[in-house]
Order: structure tokens, then sequence, then C-alpha cells
């Protein structure tokens, strides 16, 4: 891909993500948040993608897309009644929290042009599963168990509480 | 050595685990392991102690440290000190603390939290033992809080009772008051010189790296630590309401070892109070000896006597620290610990026989309880500081050196006299408690019949206790091991070696030497000073005597003898006696100081509320309606997204402060995020 | 040509739009939904300084426990929403104030 070429696509893609996080943030419907949400989704994943992080992209798409994205979806139908208008996300103190966020994304973009990062110049690691996989085994062999572990539990409390509700 | 300080220390925190998870499986719900553990630590405590007292050299100090922490610049390590100091509290620590839970296997029979109790008690033990052994301001703080959680905790046992709930969350807050004090102090000296070590902090005083107003603002806050767990004027209030928890408890927590844990850690940070805060602490102290001691008299619940006692002597050796009688205070903390303990375990033993805490009601015990009466006869005999007994040494001790302070700064005098006749209230108002208590004819006849001596597991801590009341001061082996530390050995080589002395403040600098036993006679001790401590000791080991005297006397003529009548003097002093047992009237002026005005400040906040939602809704013409329909148009401005100067301001102010009450976790995430904000702009205006 | 800084950029706006999305939302689902945001721009910061820095795969490796917790917390979440919702018939956080004082 030419320099051109990959430009474009970052912007779309950026321009992307962006937009459709800024209606997840402003709409006021849920429904229209949830699928910005997945615009938004899909944008970082492309994102990944321009960065030859092409595995992370694909745990992107099906974990967010395909898990989350659904189990939100569940979550709105399950507790509001689908058919009635009322489906709005009423918000409150904006004022102070938009102005919160200003003045951090300033500071932030300060941060991100003022600091000297210490930039390498390598070519990208090619396939990343092996490497992500050997790193797993290697390095990062306990969080690893440990996260596990905690899937694991989670797991067993999403059991609990659906069967909580069974019960009752 | 190690080893057995970790052991020490690690027993009865074993213990509490065992009990808290298993202690209802256990035989007996675990009493005996608890006591058995807090046992193995006393024998390792004496194998300690003993150590400190074969090597018999005052400048004994053993420290191991390690690293403990290490997050980007900020360093902490962990670390065991063992000096005399710390070898003599092991001793009282842990000999009061076994005592105790051998008594409570008597005094608790039959409790429904039994296991509990013990678990709590091991708890304690491991956090006042910690308290002594560790060698950093950090680990201070950490055992300070856990001993104030566990005194919390043991206070509020009987926690369906209202007034023992009360009691310990009164006790847990006001203690907390002086801890922010405490925080605050260790905060200044960390961002001064970047370690809580005592040997690095110590070190910065000598070589002036802290120095000035600076070590003073350090000083006092550390020492308002003291205030709170110590119950200092103005935050003595906890002490007498502490009393709701079980005898024993007040025995080791509020009369032994927790609240004489200030008076520890002044000690053990001597070096780092600066004159100025010297004098502060020394004022404390003897503004609450004198006022706790007054208020003592005209108590009738025998607990509330004791405890207003305990206030007292712990504010007399907070004032011997203060007047530079390092020695002097420290050594009253131990024969303290001994005899409040045996008082407070003796009464404990009257209150199981009698089921009454008020001492109208008692009276005769003597026959019917001859072990309790004679061992608390032993311990007001020391409180009284007769001779002979344990007290009297240390009294007279922290006395010579207000003397040896007053003789030094005339202007101070005030301290030696005041000391004095609280000294002769104290042998006062002790004595009329053993009248009251012990002898006399019974009062309460149906209770006196009731009454009996106490269990076999309960007299003999008493008996030891009486012991340790009477010979823990002979022989003069507490001076001779615990001498006034001296700045100068923290000096740096360099700087010793430098022709110019350091301009530092120490406590040194106040020029005087303890009790004048110190047997390493320190530089700037010429003859002078010794002759004049000598001559110190001697005027107040004689005025003390001749003021215990006259006190045991009054209260013998009072009491004892009836030839005046106590009805009587109480309605010719009618105010006084009044203020007295209004405890001068703390409570109140609290609750209406603070409490008062802090529940008129919601009650206003609430009526803002009130106010504001309704003019939005109602919008009529009052003065208070008209402003609340502006601040509702200015709301409506905003939400209309018009964000707009200082009417934002305020109405965004306005519900802030009315969601300050809501619980909603978003107002606090806000919160939190402006403040991160905040730092993060700071960061990066300073950075770049 | 793209650089670091540029994706930085992206995620700090999708950072602060998760945030306030978190901060004003009354809806419980959305707040969640302001929680994925943040964690996504997040994960493009650590995979911007995979590529771009010395940190190498590891931040990649980062980005992958990230991925998961999310997963596990979106999980729990919505299990403790409908849970909620069944309480007080409603998953406006504003109705959730029995822990009030």
């Amino acid at each position: 891909m030419s320099e051109e070429i990959r430009l474009g696509v970052f912007l779309a893609f950026g321009v992307l993500s962006v937009a459709a996080a800024a209606v997840v943030a402003f709409a006021r419907k849920i429904i229209h948040s949830i699928f910005a949400l997945l615009f938004a989704f899909f944008g970082v994943a492309g994102l990944y993608a321009l960065l030859h992080a092409d595995f992370l992209a694909a745990s992107q798409v099906m974990i967010y897309v395909g898990g989350i994205l659904v189990l939100l979806l569940f979550g709105v139908m399950l507790t509001q009644k689908i058919s009635s208008v009322d489906l709005k996300g009423p918000s409150f103190q904006r004022g102070p929290a938009a102005a919160i966020c200003l003045v951090l994304l300033g500071a932030l973009l300060f941060v991100i042009y003022k600091t000297p990062w210490p930039i390498v110049d390598r070519p990208p690691i090619h396939p990343t599963p092996p490497a992500i996989g050997t790193h797993l085994m290697t390095d990062f062999l306990l969080p690893f168990e440990v996260i596990s572990i905690l899937l694991f539990a989670v797991l067993v409390a999403a059991a609990m509480m659906a069967r909580s509700e069974a019960r009752r | 050595m190690l080893t057995t300080l970790v052991l020490i220390l690690l027993m009865p925190l074993a213990a509490f685990a065992i009990q808290v998870f298993l202690g209802r499986f256990l035989p007996r719900k675990g009493d005996w392991l608890s006591t058995g553990a807090i046992g193995v630590s006393l024998a390792l405590a004496v194998v300690a102690f003993v150590r400190s007292i074969s090597i018999n050299d005052p400048g004994m100090r053993e420290v191991f440290s390690w690293r403990w922490i290490e997050v980007g610049t900020f360093r902490a390590s962990m670390g065991i000190l063992f000096d005399n100091l710390t070898a003599v509290m092991l001793m009282v620590v842990g000999i009061v603390s076994f005592l105790v839970h051998l008594f409570s296997i008597g005094y608790m029979h039959g409790d429904a939290r039994y296991g509990r109790y013990f678990g709590y008690l091991g708890l304690f033990s491991f956090s006042m033992l910690g308290l002594v052994l560790c060698d950093n301001l950090l680990a201070l703080y950490i055992f300070w809080e856990l001993v104030g959680l566990c005194s919390y905790l043991l206070i509020g046992h009987w926690y369906e009772k209202k007034s023992a709930s009360d009691a310990a969350m009164k006790a847990f807050i006001t203690t907390r008051i002086g801890d922010v004090g405490m925080l605050i102090g260790i905060m200044i000296i960390f961002a001064k010189i970047g370690s809580f070590r005592y040997d690095d902090v110590f070190r910065a005083v000598a070589d002036g790296t802290l120095s000035g107003s600076l070590l003073t603002a350090a000083g006092i806050g550390i020492f308002f630590g003291a205030i709170g767990k110590s119950a200092q004027f103005p935050l003595h209030v906890w002490l007498p309401d502490a009393m709701e928890g079980p005898t024993p408890v007040s025995a080791l927590i509020h009369a032994a070892t927790m609240v004489a844990a200030g008076v520890y850690m002044v000690g053990r940070l001597f070096l780092l109070f600066s004159p100025d805060a010297m004098l502060f602490i020394a004022y404390i102290g003897l503004t609450t000896a004198v006022i706790a001691a007054s208020i003592a008299i005209v108590q009738t619940d025998i607990k509330k006597a004791l405890a207003y006692s305990t206030i007292s002597q712990l504010g007399y050796m907070i004032c011997a620290l203060g007047v530079g009688g390092y020695t002097a205070g420290l050594f009253h903390l131990m024969t303290h610990a001994y005899f409040k303990a045996l008082l407070f375990l003796g009464s404990g033993s009257v209150i199981h026989a009698l089921s009454t805490q008020e001492m109208p009601e008692m009276g005769g015990l003597r026959k019917k309880m001859p072990t309790t009466f004679l061992t608390f006869l032993a311990a007001t005999l020391a409180i009284s500081g007769v001779p002979l007994f344990s007290g009297f040494f240390s009294k007279d001790a922290i006395l010579a050196s207000a003397l040896e302070f007053g003789m030094e700064r005339p202007a101070h005098m005030i301290i030696f006299i005041l000391l004095l006749i609280t000294a002769g209230v104290t042998a006062f108002y002790m004595f009329r408690v053993v009248f009251l208590t012990f002898l006399g004819k019974p009062r309460d006849a149906h209770k006196f019949e009731h009454a009996h001596e106490s269990p076999r597991v309960m007299t003999i801590p008493l008996v030891v206790l009486a012991a340790l009341s009477i010979g823990s001061g002979w022989g003069g082996w507490f001076q001779k091991l615990n001498v006034k530390p001296e700045i100068a050995v923290y000096q740096t080589a360099r700087m010793a070696g430098e022709e110019t002395a350091p301009v530092h403040a120490t406590p040194a600098a106040a020029g005087l030497d303890a009790t004048g036993h110190a047997a390493a006679s320190p530089a700037h001790g010429a003859g002078h000073d010794v002759h004049r401590a000598h001559q110190a000791h001697t005027i107040a080991m004689i005025s003390s005597i001749i003021v215990a005297g006259l006190g045991i006397l009054l209260a013998w003529a009072f009491y004892g003898r009836r030839r005046f009548s106590p009805q009587r003097a109480m309605e010719r002093l009618r105010p006084i006696h009044t203020l007295l047992s209004r405890k001068y009237y703390f409570d109140e002026l609290y609750h209406a100081a603070l409490i008062r005005p802090v529940l008129g400040l919601s009650r206003a906040f609430r009526w803002f509320d009130g106010a504001v939602i309704d003019g939005l809704v109602n919008g009529s013409g009052s003065l208070t309606r008209l402003t609340s329909w502006i601040v509702g148009v200015f709301d409506n401005v905003v939400i209309d997204g018009m964000v707009n100067g200082v009417a934002t301001a305020f109405v965004a102010g306005g519900r802030q402060l009315r969601k300050i009450q809501t619980g909603k976790i978003q107002n606090y995430l806000l919160g939190f995020a402006a403040v991160a904000l905040v730092i993060l702009v700071v960061r990066l205006i300073r950075g770049f | 040509m793209i650089q670091l800084q540029h994706y930085l950029t992206i995620a700090a706006f999708l950072f602060c739009l998760g945030l306030y999305c978190v901060l004003t939302r009354r809806n419980a689902v959305t707040i969640l939904m302001g929680i994925e945001l943040i964690l996504n721009s997040a994960n493009l910061n650590l995979i911007a300084f995979s590529r771009y820095t010395t940190t190498a795969i590891s931040g990649q490796v980062f980005a992958l426990f990230v991925i998961i917790m999310a997963a596990a917390e979106a999980a729990i979440a919505l299990a403790i929403v409908l849970n909620l919702y069944k309480r007080v018939n409603s998953i406006d956080v504003d109705e959730v104030d029995m822990m009030r004082g």
C-alpha cells in the first residue's frame, strides 16, 4: 500500500470511530448509541489492522462486536420495553462534565505533541499470533493463568446470577 | 534475635487468624489458643528483656531493616528496631496482655461472643507489639490505626447496648481527629527528607535538614496523634465513655497499653521535638493532668473514676516528657501500666462480684474479697506515690524533672507546683475509691450478700500485677537502661568534624538531663547540673511524700473516719461540684460548638434544596422564591446549552452541593475526574 | 506519513467521549458503553506504542488482556444490571440509591 492510501484509510477509520463515539456519547436514543458503538468498534478494529496488529483486529471484531455488543443489546432489550417510546438516555451534569472532558482533551493533546516519544523505526512483526502466543507462554505466563482463573470465576458468577433468578 | 522478635509479633497474629476463622469449632471457643499464643510471646519477650539487661548498655540498639515498597521514586522500608525502650515495652505489653487474657477467661465466662472477644484481644496484642517494634513512621502509623480499630471493636463488644456502640464510635472518631494531625506531621517529614525511618529522621534533625518552624510543625502535628490516642486535653472526652467496654479491655487497652502508646511515641521520637514543641507538649500534659484529676474526685462510677485517673496520669507522663524528663516519663509509663492495669482488673473483680459499677452501692468488701482488696490497696499505694512502691519512684522522678525545668526557667515553675498539687489530689481520690468500695459498712445489703471472691484465674493476675506494682521500680535498673537520647549520636562524621557547630534546634538544647540518674554524663553536663539535679530530686521527693500523705489523710478524714461529711462539703461547694461532675462541660461544649453547627449546616443545605425546587415549581413572588426563580432561569439556560460564567458556576455549585448527599456514583466520579485533571495540569505546568 | 501522535490523538478523543458518556448518562447500559469506549482508547494506545516504540509485541499482549477483561466485565455488569432491573424496575442509576446515607 502506498503512503497516500494508507493515510486515506487511516483518516477514514479514525473519523469513523471518533464520529461514532460522539454519537454514542450524545445520542438521545439508546438504540442509536448501541449501533454507533458498533461502528466505533469497527473503526478501532480497522486502526488495529493499520497498525499491523491483525490478530487483535480480529479479536476486536469477534469479542467486542460479536460478544459485548450483543450482550449490551440484550441488556437494553431485556430491561426496557422495546415497544415503548421511552428509549431515551436522559443525561445530567452535562456542563461540568463537558468542561472537564474538554480540558482533559486539551491536556492530553498537549502531552501527546510535546512528549519526545522514543520512536524506533523497525519493520512490523509480521505474523503476530505466533509472537503473541510465545509471549503468553513465557513472559506473561502468570498473568495468563490469573486471567484464565478470572474468566472462570466470571463464568461461574454469571451462571450463579442466572440461576438465582430462575429459583426466584 | 530477629527470629525472636518476629515470633513475638507473629504469635498473637496467628492466634487471631485461627480464632477468627476457626474459633467456633475449637474446644472452649479457643480461649486457650489466644492465651497460649500471647504466653509464648511473653516468654520470648522475657528472653529479649534479659538480653537487654545483660548487655546493660544504654546505647544498645539493633535495627533490622528491609526494603518494602518501591514505586517510582517512592521508597519505604520496613524494619524492626530493638533497643532498651523496646525491650521494656515488650515486657509491659506482654505481661499485661497475658494477664488480661487470663483474667478474661474468668470475667467473660459465658459471654455470647466469647471466641470473637479473644480473637480481637489477639489482634490488639499483635498491633501493640508491632507498634513498639517497628522502626519507621509509616509502620508506626499503620499499627497506630490498628490499635485504634481494636479499641473500637472491643469497646463496642456489647454493641446491643446503645451506649456501648456510641462510645465505640466516639472513641474512634475522636482519636481519628488527632490522627489526622499525626498524618500531616508524618507527611511533612516525608516530604522534606523522603524517608520514614526513625534513624533518617533523627539524622535530618541533627544535620539541620529539618529545622526551624517546619520541625516544630511536624513535631506538634505528630503530637496531635498522641493527644487523641492518649486522651489528652482537649480530645480526652472519649476515654471515660470507653469504659462501656468489658473491664479487662479497659485494663489492657484503656489503661496500660494503647493509651500509653502516645507517651511511647513521644518518647520514641523525643529528638524530633523542637523546644517550642516540647513546651506545647508540657502544657498540654499539665492541663490534662490537672483537669482530669479534679474530675476524678466527684465520680461515683468506679470505672469512670479510674478512667479519669488514667487520663490524669497520662497527662503526667506527657508533661514529664515535655519538660525533658525522658527517663521519668517513660519510667512512669511502665509503672503506671502495671498498677493501673491492676486497679482496673481489681475493679473488674468487684464488678464481677456485685454486678454494679456505682461506688455508693458498694462498701465493706474487704472481708468478702480479701485478695482483691489487698492487691487493689497495693496499686492504690503505688499510684499515690507512697515510698517503696513503684509509683513513688517514677512520680518522684517526674516531679524532680519538672522542678529542675522550673529552676532553669522560673517562668515555668508553675508546672512543678501544679503537678505537685495533682499528686496530692491523686492520692485523695484514689483513697476515696478504696474507702468507698472496700471499707466501711456495706450500703447495699442485698448485693453484699451475694458478693464472693473471684475465681483463681482472676485473682492470680491480680497477685502478679501487685508484685510488679510494688517491685518494678526498685533498683534503678530502668534509669540505667533508658537514658535520654543525644542528638549528637546522629550527626554524621563529616558534620562532627567541621569547626562550626551545626545550627539546629534540638530538645537537648533545652539543656536538661532527666532525673540526673543518667549514667553516662553527656558533654554539657558539668558538675553544676548534677548538683542541681540532685537538689531538685531531694526537694521533689520530700514534697511529694508530704503531699501524698496529706491527700491520704484527707481521704481518710472524709470517707474513713467521716470526720467531715462529703455531703456537706458538696453542698458548700455546689457550683464547683456541678462543674466537676459535668466534666467541665466538655461534652456539652463540643456538642454546641461542633456537632450543632454541622447539623445546622446540613439543615441549611436541605433548606436550600427545598427553596430552590419549590421555587421552580411555584415561582411566586416571595424573596426566597424570586431568588429561586432566577436560579431556575439560569438552570434552564444551562440546560439549553448556554454555558455562561457566574450563573453556571452558581447553579452547578448549588446542584453539586445538593448532590453531595445523593450517593450517586457519577457525582463522585465527576469530582474524581476533576481532581485527577487538576493534578495532571499542575504536573504539566511544572513539567514543561 | 502517519505517526504515533495521530493514533494517540484519536485515542484521546475516544477517551474523552467515553468519559463524557460515563459522567453524564443516567442509563446503566449507556454508562457501560462509555466504559467500553474508554477501554478501546486505551487499547489503541497500547497497540500504537507496540508498533512505534520499543515496547514491541508486549503492547499487543497487554491489549489482549484488556479485551478479555472487558468481556468479563461486560458479562458481570450486565448480569448486575438485569438483577437490578428486577429489583427496582429501572436501570436509571438515579433510582439506585439504596446505599444513600
